[in-house]
C-alpha cells in the first residue's frame, strides 16, 4: 500500500534516551499529543524528562486482505483512520480521540474504546503485537501480525491501558475489520431503569447491535451490519429513526454532547456490570456500553462515587474535577503484584512513574 | 526427544538436595484429606502424560483438591518445601504443558467441575476450572445462549486449561479466542494467596492481568474460578463446502473471502490426505478427488446469512472453485462439519501415531507454506495431512508416523521443527493455540531473541519468585537455547556469546 502518511523512524534515538535515563535514574514522561493526559494520575513532572513520541510516526504496513495494520506509536489516529477508510475498513473499538492530535500510542497506552466496545471489543482485544522499549532501553517485540499467537506471555496486550508505565510503545499491530455495510440508529422514550432492562433484553438476542446509550429520558440503539439484517432488526425493535446518527455517536464518543461539556461539577466514569442496579447519587447520569459504562456529572464527594461503583463490583475514574487518586485504589495483594510486574519491565522505575499506580 | 529428568529445574533440585517424597507426602497429608494425596505408581499412572503422549513422566505426588482452600494449602506447602507444581485440567493439551515433573506435585483441578452461576442479566457464567468447555454451552442452551470458543476437544478439555492455553476453535475467527471471552478470574498464587483478576465490569483498574494470565500455561498462577461471557445463539448458520483442484487456489480463496469484507463464523480447510481419511471414516460427502476443500460458515440473522452466503459463492467461484455446495438445513450443516470434527480420530485410523503442529501465518502465505510442507514431507519421507483454521491462518499439519519404528519419532520431531521454522520465515508464529509446553520450547529460541526471553523470565519471577509453577515449560532458559544451538540471530549478532557452547 502506498501511504501519504508522513513516515519517520526514531527507534534508535528513543531507545538511547531510555538507556541513558535508566542509567541516570531520571524519570521520563512519555508524551503523545497529550489529549488523554487527564486520564492518568496527575504527576509532578517538573523533575522528569519528556519523551516526545509524535515524531516517531508512519504506517509500517497495511494489508487489507490480512486485516492487519502496523503503525508507529506517534502516528496520528486520524491518519490511520483515513488509511483504513480508503479500504472500507476501520478500528472496530472506535477509539475516542479527545483532541485533534491523538496518537495511536496514546490511544493504546490509555486503553480507551468507544461506543462499540461491549459489542465488538476493547482496544486490548485488537492488539496483535507490539514493539516496545522497556525500562532498560531494550527494544523488544511481542506478538506479531498474525491472528493467533500463544508463543510466550501476552505482553503486547498487557501494554494496552498500562499508560506507558511498562514500556514505551514504538509500533503496534492491530487487527482491523471491514466497515459494516449499513448503520442505523433508533431512539426510544425510557427512564434509566427501563433503559437498563431494554439493554439486557436486546443483548440476549442475536440482533446486530453495535452501540447503546441512554441520557435524559431517551435510549439510543445503533444497529450495524448487513443491510438486510439492520432493516429487519429496526423493524422488529421499533423506536424512531435518528437522522444524523454519525454525529450523534461522535458526540457520545468524544464527549462533545452538552451532558459532558456543561457545568463545573466533576465528571466521573463508572465501569460496572451492565445490569448492575442504578445507585442514587446527586447530579445527572448517562448510560453507555449497554449499562457497563456510566457517566456521572455530580458534586457528590469522591468517596461516595467510588463506594457506589464498588457496591456492584465496579470502579470509578474521574474525568473532570479534583480528587486523588483519580482512579480506584487496588487491593493490597494486587497492588504488590502490580509493583513486581512494573519492576520486571522497568527496574529503575523511570517510565511514567506514578501515572497508573502509586509508586511502590 | 527431550528427557525431562534433565530438565533444568530437576537438576537444580538435585543440587539443592531438596525434600524427599515421603516427607512431602507427610507434609501434604498433615493438612489435607489423605485420599486426595496420591503417591503410589498405580494411582499416579493416569497423570503421566497429556495429549502429547510421546512424553511421559510419573509425578512424585498428585493432589486432587476440591476446594479453593485446599488449593491454597497445597501451594503454601509446596512453596515452603520448594516443590514444583504442575496444574492439570483434562490433560488434552497437545504440547506437553501438563506433563508432570518427577520431583513435582501434579495438581489436578478435575474435582472443580461445577457451574456456579448463570447470570442472564449480564450474560455471563461463573464456572470452576475443571468444567468441560462444552458443558457450559449445554448448560445455557435452553436460554438461547452459548460460550463461543469451541476447541475441537471441547467435549473433554477444561475451561481452566482453555484459559491457560488461550485456546481457540472453529468459531474464533468471528467470536475471538479465550482471551476475548472471559471477564474475571480467581487465581491462587505460588505461595497460596488468592487474587481476583479482572472484575464484574468490562475493564478494571491497573494492568490488564487478565490478558497476561490467559495463555500463560500454568506458569503464573493456578486458576480456580472463571467468569465467562455468554453470547446469544445466532438465528441461523449455513455452511458452504467448497472444493478446489489446486491447493494454491484454495489458499487464495481464503484471503479473497476476507478481503471481500465477509467475516465468516468459521473458515476451515482440509487437504487431500485429510479429505480422503475423514471421508472413509465418517462419510460426510466430501469430494475425495479434490486437492482441498474449504468449509465456510456464515451465521447471523436469516437475511444476513442469505446475503453473505451468496457473496461467498461468488468469491470462491471467482477464485477457481470446482464445486460449491451449501447446506440446506441443520442436518446437512452438521454432516459437513462431521468430517472436520472427526479429522483427528480419522488420522488415528490410517496411522498408528500422528503429531499435530500449530504454526500460524499471514493468510497470504497459506498456499506457499502448504506447498513448502509438501516438499518437507517428501524430504523427510513422512506423510502429512492438513486440517486447520484457515481463516485465522492457523495451520495444523498432522505428521503421520509409527512410534514403533526406531528413529521415526525423532525424525517426526525434526520435521515438526522444520515446519515451525517455515512458519517463522513467513512472518508467523510457532504456536497459534496449542501452547509451547515442552514440545516447542526449542523453537522458542528461534522465535525470540535473548532480550525478549529474559523479559519473559523477569515477568515470570514477578509472579513466581522460586520458579515453582510448571518450570521447564513455555519459556526456555538461555542455557537450553545455547544447547539447542539454533537460536534467533538478531541484527547479525551471535546469540548468547557469553554462554559456553556445550
Ligand atoms: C483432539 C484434540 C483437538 C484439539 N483441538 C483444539 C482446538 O481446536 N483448539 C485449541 O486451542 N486446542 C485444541 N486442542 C488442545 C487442548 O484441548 C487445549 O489446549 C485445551 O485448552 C487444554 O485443556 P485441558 O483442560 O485438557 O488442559 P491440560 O492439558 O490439562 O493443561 C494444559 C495447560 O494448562 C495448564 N492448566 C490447566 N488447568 C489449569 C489451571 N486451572 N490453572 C493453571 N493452569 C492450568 C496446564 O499446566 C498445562 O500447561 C485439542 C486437543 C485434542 C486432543
Amino acid at each position: 500500500m502506498t501511504s501519504t502518511v508522513e513516515s519517520q523512524d526514531q527507534t534508535d534515538a528513543l531507545a538511547e534516551r531510555i538507556k541513558q535515563a535508566h542509567a541516570a535514574g531520571t524519570p521520563i514522561a512519555i508524551a503523545g499529543s497529550g489529549s488523554k493526559r487527564f486520564l492518568g494520575e496527575p504527576v509532578d513532572t517538573s523533575a522528569h524528562d519528556t519523551l516526545d513520541i509524535t515524531a516517531h510516526r508512519g504506517i509500517v504496513s497495511y494489508e487489507p486482505g490480512e486485516l492487519v495494520l502496523t503503525a508507529r506509536a506517534g502516528t496520528p489516529l486520524a491518519d490511520i483512520e483515513a488509511a483504513l477508510t480508503a479500504e472500507g475498513q476501520r478500528l472496530a473499538f472506535e477509539p475516542p480521540h479527545y483532541g485533534a492530535g491523538a496518537t495511536l500510542g496514546g490511544t493504546i497506552a490509555a486503553g480507551v474504546s468507544g461506543p462499540a466496545r461491549p459489542y465488538t471489543g476493547a482496544a486490548r482485544d485488537f492488539v496483535l503485537g507490539t514493539k516496545i522499549i522497556n525500562g532498560q532501553g531494550e527494544i523488544l517485540r511481542f506478538g506479531g501480525e498474525v491472528m493467533k499467537n500463544v508463543a510466550g506471555y501476552d505482553l503486547s496486550r498487557l501494554m494496552a491501558g498500562a499508560h506507558g508505565t511498562l514500556g514505551v510503545l514504538l509500533e503496534i499491530s492491530l487487527k482491523v475489520l471491514p466497515t459494516p455495510r449499513t448503520q442505523a440508529t433508533r431512539v426510544f422514550e425510557h427512564n434509566a431503569e427501563q433503559a437498563l432492562a431494554a439493554f439486557s433484553s436486546w443483548a440476549a438476542r442475536p440482533w446486530p447491535i453495535s452501540a447503546t446509550y441512554w441520557e435524559a429520558g431517551r435510549t439510543y440503539l445503533r444497529l450495524s451490519g448487513a443491510t438486510s439484517s439492520v432493516d429487519a432488526a429496526a423493524q422488529a425493535l421499533g423506536g424512531e429513526p435518528v437522522a444524523d446518527d454519525v454525529d450523534f455517536w461522535r458526540g457520545v464518543r468524544e464527549h462533545e454532547r452538552v451532558f459532558f461539556t456543561d457545568g463545573e461539577n466533576a465528571l466521573w466514569r463508572v465501569s460496572c456490570a451492565p445490569a448492575a442496579p442504578i445507585t442514587e447519587l446527586p447530579g445527572s447520569l448517562a448510560l453507555d456500553w449497554g449499562g457497563a459504562q456510566r457517566w456521572r456529572v455530580t458534586d457528590a464527594p469522591a468517596e461516595a462515587v467510588r463506594d457506589a461503583a464498588r457496591l456492584h463490583g465496579g470502579h470509578a475514574t474521574l474525568y473532570r474535577g479534583d480528587a486523588h487518586p483519580r482512579g480506584q485504589a487496588l487491593a493490597p495483594a494486587l497492588l504488590a503484584a502490580h509493583h513486581r510486574l512494573k519492576h520486571a519491565m522497568d527496574p529503575a522505575g523511570i517510565l511514567n512513574p506514578g501515572r497508573l499506580i502509586p509508586e511502590g | 526427544m527431550s528427557d525431562v529428568t534433565t530438565d533444568d529445574r530437576a537438576r537444580a533440585l538435585d543440587a539443592a538436595g531438596c525434600i524427599g517424597k515421603p516427607e512431602m507426602v507427610a507434609a501434604l497429608q498433615a493438612e489435607l484429606p489423605h485420599d486426595i494425596v496420591l503417591h503410589d505408581d498405580e494411582s499416579l499412572r493416569p497423570f503421566e502424560c497429556d495429549g502429547l503422549s510421546a512424553y511421559r513422566t510419573l509425578p512424585m505426588i498428585a493432589v486432587l483438591p476440591a476446594t479453593i482452600e485446599q488449593v491454597q494449602t497445597v501451594m503454601r506447602i509446596c512453596y515452603e518445601y520448594d516443590t514444583p507444581v504442575v496444574a492439570r485440567g483434562a490433560g488434552t493439551g497437545l504440547s506437553g504443558g501438563a506433563l508432570p515433573l518427577e520431583r513435582g506435585v501434579l495438581l489436578s483441578l478435575a474435582k472443580f467441575n461445577r457451574i456456579l452461576d448463570v447470570d442472564t442479566d449480564n450474560l455471563r457464567a461463573t464456572v470452576q476450572p475443571g468444567v468441560r468447555n462444552l458443558a457450559i454451552s449445554q448448560e445455557v442452551d435452553h436460554l438461547g445462549l452459548y460460550y463461543a470458543p469451541d476447541p475441537s476437544s471441547q467435549i473433554a478439555c477444561s475451561i481452566g486449561g482453555n484459559v491457560a492455553e488461550n485456546s481457540g476453535g472453529v468459531h474464533c475467527l468471528k467470536y475471538g479466542l479465550t482471551t476475548h471471552n472471559i471477564i474475571k478470574l480467581e487465581i491462587v498464587t505460588v505461595d497460596g494467596e488468592r487474587l481476583t483478576i479482572g472484575s464484574d465490569a468490562l475493564d478494571s483498574p491497573g494492568y490488564d492481568l487478565l490478558a497476561l494470565m490467559t495463555g500463560s500455561e500454568g506458569l503464573l498462577g493456578v486458576i480456580v474460578e472463571i467468569v465467562v461471557k455468554l453470547l446469544p445463539k445466532p438465528e441461523l448458520a449455513q455452511v458452504a463446502m467448497v472444493a478446489f483442484d489446486d491447493v494454491r487456489a484454495a489458499g487464495d480463496a481464503v484471503a479473497n473471502i476476507i478481503k471481500a469484507g465477509i467475516v465468516p463464523a468459521g473458515l476451515e480447510m482440509l487437504d487431500s490426505p485429510a479429505i480422503i481419511a475423514t471421508e472413509e471414516f465418517v462419510h460426510a460427502g466430501y469430494p475425495t478427488e479434490a486437492a482441498a476443500i474449504l468449509l465456510c460458515e456464515i451465521d447471523g440473522t436469516e437475511a444476513e446469512v442469505a446475503e453473505d452466503i451468496e457473496r461467498v459463492r461468488q468469491v470462491v467461484n471467482d477464485s477457481g472453485a470446482s464445486d460449491v455446495r451449501i447446506s440446506k438445513n441443520d442436518g446437512e450443516r452438521a454432516l459437513f462439519w462431521a468430517g472436520r470434527k472427526a479429522a483427528f480420530p480419522a488420522m488415528g485410523r490410517i496411522s498408528p501415531d500422528y503429531y499435530c503442529m500449530d504454526g500460524t501465518i499471514p493468510r497470504k502465505a497459506l498456499a506457499d507454506v502448504l506447498i513448502g510442507i509438501g516438499e518437507l514431507s517428501k524430504k523427510y519421507g513422512q506423510r502429512v495431512a492438513n486440517v486447520f483454521h484457515a481463516g485465522d491462518g492457523n495451520l495444523h499439519p498432522l505428521i503421520l508416523y509409527d512410534a514403533n519404528n526406531p528413529g521415526e519419532l525423532e525424525r517426526t520431531e525434526e520435521f515438526g521443527g522444520a515446519i515451525c521454522e517455515l512458519c517463522l520465515k513467513h512472518g508467523g508464529t510457532i504456536t497459534g493455540e496449542h501452547g509451547v509446553g515442552v514440545e516447542k520450547i526449542d523453537q522458542m529460541c528461534v522465535q525470540f531473541p535473548k532480550a525478549e526471553l529474559l523479559q519473559f523470565h523477569a515477568v515470570k519471577a514477578a509472579f513466581d519468585d522460586k520458579t515453582l509453577l510448571n518450570p521447564g515449560k513455555a519459556v526456555p532458559t538461555l542455557h537450553r537455547c545455547a544447547e539447542f544451538g539454533a537460536m534467533h540471530v538478531h541484527h547479525g549478532e551471535m546469540p548468547f556469546p557469553e554462554l559456553e557452547r556445550l
